[in-house]
């Protein structure tokens, strides 16, 4: 397996490269959504972000990355206990995964050569304290989706099935990228995703051939590729740290807090979801550039990301979801 | 031309067997000896070849637990899928492949395997095509139907070996992305694939004749072979085109004058026109009509794979059918000291017998097919009310994730606004641009309705037809202004629809009761709604009651 293009030589694109970047600083937004036309960079953003990412301390060979030897589930046979270093787990689910897969499922190895009944973690085991990301995810099978989000609000994913009753932890940051003509999103599993953005082809002649140099080199050089934006995606890397640890100093002044609210409250969105991401996002967006406090602006600049797929749709609006946060944004905070 | 054609395709799969990365080709053609003679030359192409058809399983693409030969052997046994190994790819019946298996083989395909797919197209009507996502993977596309047996002739033999050592040698000229980008934007393509694979064509092509760099030549083929199927535009009639131009046409002049190898955009952009249909722009509507179809999901699943669970039965493997594991070692467990008695093996012994499959239960997705009257007596009284019921119906269908058409009929004719599609945005966009005037062509809206219908429950959804009209027919089928013919005709078309089980729902839209559309109803066994002053809001009410939720 080729090893993916680097993050940072992603030319353009500059609002889904953000909204990612949020994630991996504060991964309690709670995903990102990206729906754009074929062949915008969609697939490949996601999978630099792994290479990104900063790696994680987990017990050796636990199924589900547990932070703390305590944490291991009960039904994990493991020898050591030790913890090491693992990059951040980006796992796939692809299109066609059976139920089985996604949460796990009876061995059925141990089931037919042992006699024993055990559990075989699925996807959603991997996925702990990483990335799940779903390429088109307005094609996966509906009863797929109603699984996930159960498991994405709770943290936990609960299996009893086939005489088993296993629950493990399964935190993740939901990623989805689709092209949204063949096929919307239920309001549902659009309000689990944190961030949504979306993407076009670029216009401009210019910032085409960049992409098509950039693409062509990576595929005959990989290695000189790869070596030349090492050094950029380290930076970014650093800066993410950086801004992990700035986060806990980060001041929230109440009068933010009362714009977030106001914002959501013109909006109409659902819940208080919105209002949660929107703040959270604001604040790892004021920590990556290094900021002190949360101030309008940059609650302003988060908007749209937070809060454009949880608008109730509206059969007879005809703008767009991006112009009415728009609007809105300018009228109430001016 | 058509040996053109032929000459191309055969050069498209010798540049296939040198590159991996391009992807794989489109072949559109009827099955024959036409196409078989190319499909004879995938030999060309790295072994194994592997046959797929659209509806082929996950297990045998990916592999998965090979069920019988773990029980056997009594220890697990993985099976190996088809994609497992590189090798070359052909997807038959190409045009049938659902949304969900076009979205694993691109993923196949962007994950720079190296894998070559050849997709079969057998379509037979314009709109029946490959799904466009897998064929943006694919770099080139060759359409065979006029290609005659004697046109077709077989090239000579041709070992891909040399090439592809020399491959690696071939340098590009520093300014041929930038051509290739430009050229693609001229013709509208928006993906940037297209500029990347015709970059490789051009290099792969270069390899191919021994040169050392990409020249015009290499740049003139790639391009026709890339770039020609894929444009949307003829160059030069995007009005926002005039802000790029100016400079790059004198940039590519200065090129030409001081690089005798180049060739300027303007003879390449003639030489791919003379390859572009006459009707690009009718097949462009096409295109842009089958991109809003509804995803795969709505898709025919009768069998056992999917849905919502149902009690295990006996069953055999195979099929695709999945196995309930605890259930087959409840059924076999009785039997194991009898079978160990009778054989004298002391492992867990399960037969065929003691199989059980899961089984699932699935409904399948319902489509309403709007069929309105935009004439101009409807358009006149009615229009904008109908278009009111239909959006607040539209909202309701999108929370019961049904799927919407939208047919309308005025003038002579009717037309399908939008193919079955599940995108409220698109349906809501076409519907406000729905035009009002002229004649009521009744008989040709319920047969553009019908066809509609046809074709979805061909994919396994549940049509039902919704007409919205005043019902005064005045337009034969023919196209006549014949008020009795085409009250007949009206009447023949409602039979069809009855013949064919389409459910159907008649709404009037009259100020007053029309007899004929009461007859109408009844002929075509629907429910008849009388609507004479109801508003937006209590034609939707019926409407939902009247569809039984």
């Amino acid at each position: 397996m080729k090893q993916p293009f680097p993050f940072s030589a992603i030319v353009g694109q500059d609002e889904m490269k953000q909204a990612m970047i949020l994630t991996a600083i504060d991964p309690s937004i709670g995903g990102v959504l990206v729906f754009g036309d074929r062949g915008t960079g969609k697939s490949t953003a996601v999978r630099a972000l792994a290479a990104l990412l900063p790696p994680i301390m987990a017990v050796q060979g636990c199924p589900v990355n547990s932070a703390k030897a305590g944490d291991v589930p009960d039904w994990a046979v493991l020898e050591t206990k030790t913890l090491v270093e693992m990059p951040t787990p980006v796992v796939d689910l692809p299109l066609g995964a059976t139920e089985d897969r996604v949460t796990g499922a009876l061995d059925i190895e141990k089931a037919l050569t042992k006699g024993e009944k055990a559990f075989q973690p699925g996807l959603l085991a991997r996925a702990n304290r990483g990335y799940l990301y779903i390429d088109e995810v307005n094609l996966l099978e509906d009863h797929i989706v109603d699984l996930l989000l159960d498991v994405a609000q709770s943290g936990e994913n609960v299996v009893e099935r086939e005489g088993l009753s296993i629950r493990h932890a399964a935190r993740f940051v939901l990623v989805g990228s689709g092209n949204p003509e063949e096929g919307e999103l239920r309001p549902q599993l659009l309000d689990r995703f944190g961030l949504s953005v979306e993407v076009a082809s670029p216009k401009d002649i210019a910032t085409r051939v960049e992409v098509i140099k950039r693409r062509d080199a990576f595929d005959n050089d990989n290695a000189a590729f790869m070596l030349r934006w090492q050094a950029e995606d380290a930076a970014i890397r650093d800066r993410i740290l950086t801004a992990r640890k700035a986060l806990t100093r980060l001041k929230t002044p109440e009068k933010t807090l009362h714009d977030v609210a106001e914002l959501c409250l013109a909006l109409g969105s659902d819940g208080l979801r919105g209002e949660l991401t929107l703040l959270k996002a604001a604040r790892a967006y004021a920590a990556w550039r290094n900021d002190t406090a949360l101030t309008r602006a940059h609650v302003k600049d988060m908007a749209p990301m937070a809060l454009r797929h949880r608008l109730r749709r509206d059969p007879l609006d005809e703008a767009g979801s991006s112009t009415r946060v728009a609007r809105i944004v300018e009228e109430t905070l001016g | 031309m058509a040996e053109a054609v032929w000459r191309r395709a055969v050069l498209a799969m010798q540049l296939l067997a040198i590159d991996p990365a391009l992807g794989g080709m489109v072949l559109r053609a009827r099955s024959g000896p036409v196409r078989d003679g190319l499909v004879g030359l995938l030999d060309w192409l790295p072994q194994p070849q592997h046959r797929i058809h659209p509806a082929i399983s996950d297990e045998a693409l990916f592999g998965g637990l090979d069920l019988s030969a773990t029980l056997a052997k009594g220890r697990f046994v993985q099976e190996q899928g088809l994609l497992s190994r590189p090798g070359t790819v052909i997807l038959t019946m190409a045009e049938r492949a659902a949304t969900q298996l076009a979205a694993r083989l691109s993923m196949v395909l962007d994950a720079g395997s190296t894998h070559r797919l050849i997709a079969l197209d057998e379509g037979a009507e314009p709109d029946e095509a490959l799904n466009p996502k897998l064929a943006e993977r694919l770099a080139f596309a060759a359409d065979l139907s006029d290609v005659s047996v004697t046109e077709a002739t077989l090239p000579d033999a041709f070992d891909p070996a040399a090439a592809i050592t020399h491959l690696r040698h071939v340098a590009v000229p520093d300014d041929l992305c930038e051509q290739l980008t430009r050229i693609a934007a001229q013709f509208g393509i928006d993906s940037l694939r297209a500029p990347l694979f015709a970059l490789r064509a051009a290099k792969a092509h270069a390899a191919l004749r021994g040169k050392m760099t990409v020249d015009a030549n290499d740049v003139e083929i790639a391009c026709l072979l890339v770039l020609a199927h894929r444009a949307t535009q003829m160059p030069g009639s995007d009005e926002e085109e005039p802000e790029s131009p100016e400079p790059d046409q004198t940039d590519s002049d200065d090129q030409d004058q001081t690089d005798t190898r180049d060739l300027p955009d303007e003879l390449l952009l003639e030489a791919i026109k003379a390859l572009l249909p006459d009707n690009l722009l009718d097949r462009i509507a096409a295109q842009k009509a089958r991109q809003g179809k509804g995803s795969g999901s709505g898709a025919a699943r009768k069998g056992n794979r999917r849905g919502r669970p149902m009690p295990s039965r006996a069953g055999r493997l195979g099929d695709g059918a999945r196995v309930d594991i605890v259930a087959t070692l409840r059924a076999a467990a009785p039997w194991q000291t009898i079978r160990k008695q009778s054989t004298g093996r002391d492992s867990l012994q399960v037969r065929n017998d003691d199989i059980r499959v899961k089984r699932f239960e699935e409904k399948s997705d319902r489509l309403l097919v709007f069929t309105v009257d935009a004439s101009g007596s409807s358009a006149l009284s009615r229009l904008a009310e109908a278009k009111g019921a239909i959006e607040l119906l539209l909202a309701q269908a999108y929370a019961r994730r049904d799927h919407v058409a939208l047919v309308s009929f005025r003038g002579t004719q009717a037309e399908v606004l939008l193919p079955p599609t599940r995108s409220l945005v698109q349906t809501k966009r076409r519907l406000a641009a729905l035009p009002g005037g002229g004649g009521t062509p009744l008989a040709a809206g319920i047969v553009a309705a019908l066809e509609q219908a046809i074709a979805a429950t061909r994919k396994g959804l549940t049509p039902t037809i919704v007409i919205l009209t005043d019902g005064r027919a005045n337009v034969a089928l023919d196209g006549a202004g014949n008020r009795v013919q085409a009250a007949a005709d009206a009447q023949r078309m409602a039979q069809v629809v009855r013949a064919q089980r389409i459910d159907a729902l008649v709404i009037d839209t009259g100020n007053r009761p029309e007899p004929a559309l009461s007859a109408l109803a009844q002929t075509l066994g629907a429910i008849y709604l009388p609507l004479p002053r109801a508003d937006a809001a209590r034609l939707s009410a019926s409407v939902a009651t009247a569809l039984g939720d």
